[in-house]
């Protein structure tokens, strides 16, 4: 009896788990359905000052939108502590939005999923064509090889940011094209509770940013070729050893940067304790924390020497948001004409005005509001020198177990440990070991 | 000597004839015979079975059955076709000689170490508060409210505070202890290296140790007067009642809640995910953030289950000896 | 300072000193973050991270205006109090339900449930937030109950968080009731309802106030399961406030202006409350 009852109990619930378990994937796997063909969800990354910012500035454009096609967009703007976990969720569940943004470092993952909705050179025709889309861009929307798995929206650039004040003060007169003139004009700089340059420390994507490009300058990547994780070789370790140098050897970090996680190297910047930082596009903060733009001035991020390029003269990751369709969309030809909207060249001029960001478009960058000098830079550098991070399907491990690595890095230098070739290199190994599949 | 009587029994006699007699006033629809008797207490718990049914145990029987997948995000869309990994997940992640089993056993001591520092500190200051608040005195109900307000802060902001608090060159804490009482001869960071784990103990107790203080306060209220004055003209003083007729009293409250407070403690994961971010320091990496890092961040479900099933086994065991060792210290008690 | 009349013999010295000195330092433990918070909220941003002083320098009131547009706080505000009060209210019911039945009867699979019920307690909410989220959303699908993305999911899901410990607490309290109460009560005519809700439940009231403060809170603090579960109508405070953090800017002075407004009101039902946490069995059955 007691059993048997046991028994039953374990079949209940075994038979409920088998029903709700199958997975939300019920819908067509071809590429989305056109059962209702008046109505798009479209979720939105947080792009402007706050979610409720970016609201005023989206909705009279999702009406533009809804005039040109009748098509009615829902929107929601998802805060980025949010996005990836709820993205996630509609893919295991196939209960998502129709049109999404995601961080374009996301896109050879999602990609792997199968969720989104891969860009053939049909659908990019239905939008005006690859071409007009910086190629970096839309290399940074998926693994190479593939249809991408999304389109470029907006995109941002690392550039250096200088305090003016501060640099004449210490005579010097030009922003530093290379590292070694970098670290001497910092060392200049760095007396009198007064420092050089600004780091995050504890922000794992920054540290990636910051690696990645210093690794390209030493001809390394963190993958090979068949996306084998290589981060032990000698220029990984080279890379990651001159970044977190700057303040272990040369003196020109504060110490306190180790921690920081929260941007607070801008507010240190913006109060006049740091002298430079490697930032996407850091106007409108320094305004929000009171700086005026005359007071600080943007160049490219160094290089080891000569100018910008390709290659070991990389010195950005392509930043930015992909746009993305849902394959569980109900309404795919509504979805990709919306793509085509926010895409299109006025679009593009008036979001990317307003965000502060570049266009991906190339007839979009045109528009003389991206030639200010602070956002030429970006643009320059996204066009000419800027490599996407690897496009891999494991990136976000990468940006953890790599990300991690160096924040302990961090933390060593800022505690007087030593930070040798030996340490760096055995920190690498360890993240490479936690690297899955 | 009657000390020793806890109010955790039911068949506790002579205290209620007075009462029993009245309340006869307005009475219910008559519940139907038929599950007067044997129907009547399944009745009472359906709803409390349904909910934890669907909420829990389901849910629960899913995940177990993902840490035998290969669920990585090849197959998070459709988990039928994840490849069947048998106990592969399970293996890595008890593997202790490579590198992911032995950052989850690290990361097991240091929450073991974490958990029982924190459940203790917590107890520990709820029950002083507790104790101290028994009796009257002008100010208590303020006392009280103010008790409770690391309760009432959002996880997020009250926590958000403490990282505040915490930063090496412009929080409070270095602002007191270093510039103020010169107790270090730098200012040191606490937010990573080895000090983060002072600091994780401390935000866990802060946040924790009002719900210990609300549970035995309201535990307190158990306790018949008559004990204290029987024990008062035995000639027991304030301290001595403390230890023989309030703390023994207390045990049946204690056991629960010391247990809830350790599972909370260890599962705690909002703690040390808003202080640290993703990537918390050797030294306070919690397994919560462990297995959210092994899951979500980086997209391997199967293996992230994996470990979470471990846990649980884990746990139970430590509530199966736990309550086995409780129940028995209870029963001789009241013998 | 008056005394008790109840309290046979003044303290003595030493327990009056202990006294003072530890609710002192409780006191400071509890409230330095939220002098922090206080302080921080009354700068301007610009002077929020810089060097901490106990007396701020700046001052302004701009943060209190600005936290209503930053984000949507009103409504973040009101879906936290309808979900945590929602599940509040379901929660000690159904607790007071169970910790009755198990409490005052004897009958098969009592000891299982009461074990089965608190080892939920022990399931790591990584490992089914994304079953639970699915079986919502299957719900959704098959029956048209719209469980994800809607307030009820979220009141479901906090209302069992809850129930566990609830129940135990009351199987606690109702136990330490004298049975002969409801027993009697029983005999007079009411059923075993009327005794519960006329016996046990009023004796019980320190016990159900402390789980139902408990349970709110429970509710009111949750950040994981919200945040996968909430879309933009339905955001609760705990993951709302989040959106004080973008990208590029945080804006700390408004993050605490907010948290501070928002935790007033539930300080304020503090207040209210703490009378009940002590009154119940005193004047009810042992006297």
């Amino acid at each position: 009896m007691r059993t048997s009852r046991a028994a039953l109990a374990v079949t209940v619930v075994t038979a409920l788990a088998a029903v709700t378990a199958c997975g939300g994937g019920t819908s067509t796997d071809g590429g989305g359905s056109n059962e209702s063909p008046k109505t798009l969800t479209y979720w939105a990354s947080n792009q402007g000052p706050s979610v409720e910012a970016d609201k005023k500035i989206l909705t009279p454009e999702l009406k533009k939108f809804e005039e040109q096609t009748g098509i009615k967009v829902k929107l929601e703007v998802i805060p980025w502590s949010d996005l990836l976990n709820r993205i996630l969720a509609a893919t295991t569940s196939g209960q998502g939005p129709d049109v999404l943004n995601i961080g374009n470092t996301w896109s050879a993952s999602l990609q792997a999923t199968g969720a989104l909705l891969p860009w053939d050179q049909k659908s990019f025709d239905a939008i005006g064509g690859r071409d007009r889309f910086v190629a970096s861009a839309v290399a940074s929307a998926g693994a190479e090889g593939k249809d991408p798995a999304a389109v470029p929206l907006y995109s941002l650039a690392y550039a250096l940011y200088y305090n003016k004040k501060m640099f004449a003060d210490a005579g010097i007169s030009q922003p530093p094209t290379t590292w070694d003139q970098l670290v001497a004009d910092g060392k200049k700089i760095s007396k009198d509770g007064k420092w050089a340059l600004g780091a995050e420390g504890g922000n794992l994507a920054n540290n990636i940013h910051q690696v990645f490009v210093l690794g390209k300058q030493h001809g390394a990547d963190f993958f090979d070729s068949s996306g084998k994780p290589t981060f032990t070789s000698d220029g990984a370790v080279a890379a990651v050893k001159q970044y977190v140098d700057f303040m272990a050897k040369d003196k020109i970090v504060a110490p306190g940067n180790a921690e920081y996680a929260q941007n607070q190297s801008l507010q240190d910047f913006a109060r006049g304790k740091t002298a430079m930082v490697l930032w996407q596009a850091a106007a409108s903060t320094f305004a929000a924390q009171g700086m005026k733009p005359a007071d600080w001035g943007v160049a490219p991020v160094p290089v080891p020497a000569g100018t910008p390029g390709t290659g070991q003269n990389t010195n950005s990751m392509v930043a930015g948001i992909n746009m993305a369709v849902f394959k569980n969309t109900k309404n795919a030809d509504g979805a990709k004409k919306f793509v085509k909207f926010m895409t299109s060249d006025a679009e593009q001029k008036l979001l990317n005005k307003t965000y502060g960001s570049i266009p991906p478009v190339k007839a979009a960058q045109q528009d003389p509001a991206f030639s200010a000098p602070d956002l030429k830079v970006l643009r320059d550098t996204l066009a000419t020198s800027a490599a996407p991070l690897p496009q891999v399907p494991t990136e976000s491990q990468f940006e953890t177990a790599v990300g991690t690595a160096v924040k302990e890095l961090w933390a060593d230098a800022a505690a007087g440990r030593p930070v040798t070739t030996e340490s760096v290199k055995d920190r690498l190994a360890k993240a490479q070991q936690q690297m899955q599949q | 000597m009657t000390t020793t009587v806890t109010p955790g029994r039911t068949d506790r006699a002579g205290s209620g004839e007075s009462v029993g007699t009245k309340d006869a006033r307005g009475r219910l629809p008559r519940i139907p015979d038929r599950i007067r008797h044997g129907g009547l207490p399944y009745l009472l718990l359906l709803p409390a079975v349904v909910l934890e049914l669907l909420v829990h145990l389901i849910p629960m029987v899913i995940g177990i059955a993902m840490s035998f997948r290969q669920l990585t995000q090849f197959y998070i869309r459709n988990w039928g076709q994840a490849p069947w990994a048998a106990f592969d997940n399970y293996r890595v992640a008890v593997d202790f000689d490579a590198p992911i089993g032995r950052a989850l056993l690290h990361s097991f001591y240091v929450t073991c170490l974490f958990s029982v520092l924190a459940v203790g500190l917590s107890w520990l200051f709820g029950v002083a508060a507790a104790i101290m608040m028994q009796e009257n005195f002008r100010g208590r109900g303020l006392l009280r409210a103010v008790f409770l307000t690391p309760y009432a802060l959002p996880v997020y902001a009250a926590v958000i505070t403490w990282a505040f608090m915490f930063q090496r060159d412009n929080g409070l804490i270095n602002h007191v202890l270093h510039d103020q009482l010169g107790l270090t001869d730098q200012p040191s960071f606490w937010l990573i290296g080895d000090n983060s784990f002072v600091a994780l103990v401390v935000v866990a107790v802060w946040k924790s140790w009002p719900f210990a203080f609300l549970i035995l306060m309201a535990g307190l209220q158990n306790i018949p007067r008559e004990l204290y004055e029987a024990a008062a003209i035995d000639g027991a003083g304030v301290w001595q009642q403390i230890r023989k007729i309030t703390l023994p009293s207390l045990r049946p409250v204690n056991q629960v809640l010391v247990l809830v407070l350790f599972l909370w403690t260890f599962n705690d994961f909002n703690t040390p995910y808003v202080l640290f971010g993703r990537a918390a320091p050797e030294a306070a990496d919690l397994i919560s953030i462990h297995i959210y890092q092994s899951s979500f961040v980086t997209w391997n479900f199967g293996s992230g289950s994996a470990m979470s099933v471990l846990l649980l086994l884990f746990l139970l065991l430590v509530t199966a000896v736990y309550l086995l060792l409780t129940s028995r210290g209870r029963k001789t008690a009241d013998a | 300072m008056p005394r008790p009349p109840s309290s046979p013999t003044a303290p003595p010295r030493s327990f009056r000193w202990t006294r003072r000195i530890v609710l002192t330092f409780l006191s400071a433990f509890a409230l330095l973050p939220v002098y922090v918070m206080l302080s921080s909220s009354l700068k301007p941003l610009q002077d929020v991270s810089g060097k901490f002083q106990w007396i701020p320098s700046g001052f302004t009131i701009r943060p209190y205006i600005d936290i209503w547009d930053t984000v949507p706080l009103a409504r973040y505000f009101l879906n936290s109090l309808v979900v945590a009060g929602a599940a509040t209210v379901l929660s000690v019911v159904i607790a007071v339900f169970a910790a009755y039945a198990v409490s005052r009867y004897r009958f098969r699979g009592r000891r299982v449930f009461t074990v089965t019920v608190l080892s939920t307690q022990m399931f790591p909410g990584i490992l089914f937030l994304l079953p639970l989220f699915l079986i919502f959303v299957n719900i959704g699908n098959t029956t048209g109950i719209a469980l994800y993305g809607s307030r009820g999911g979220l009141i479901l899901t906090y209302l069992t968080f809850s129930l566990p410990f609830s129940i135990w607490m009351l199987i606690g309290y109702f136990d330490s009731i004298p049975r002969d109460l409801d027993e009697a009560a029983m005999v007079d005519g009411c059923g075993a309802l009327g005794a519960l809700f006329r016996i046990v439940v009023p004796a019980a009231v320190p016990g159900i106030v402390a789980v139902a403060v408990y349970a709110f809170m429970t509710a009111w603090g949750e950040v994981l399961f919200a945040s996968v579960m909430t879309n933009d109508t339905t955001r609760t405070l705990s993951v709302g406030l989040q959106g004080y953090a973008t990208q590029n800017d945080v804006y700390w002075n408004q993050v605490m202006a907010a948290s501070l407004v928002v935790s007033v009101p539930v300080v304020a039902g503090f207040l209210l409350l703490q009378r009940y946490l002590v009154a119940g069995l005193t004047a009810g059955a042992v006297k």
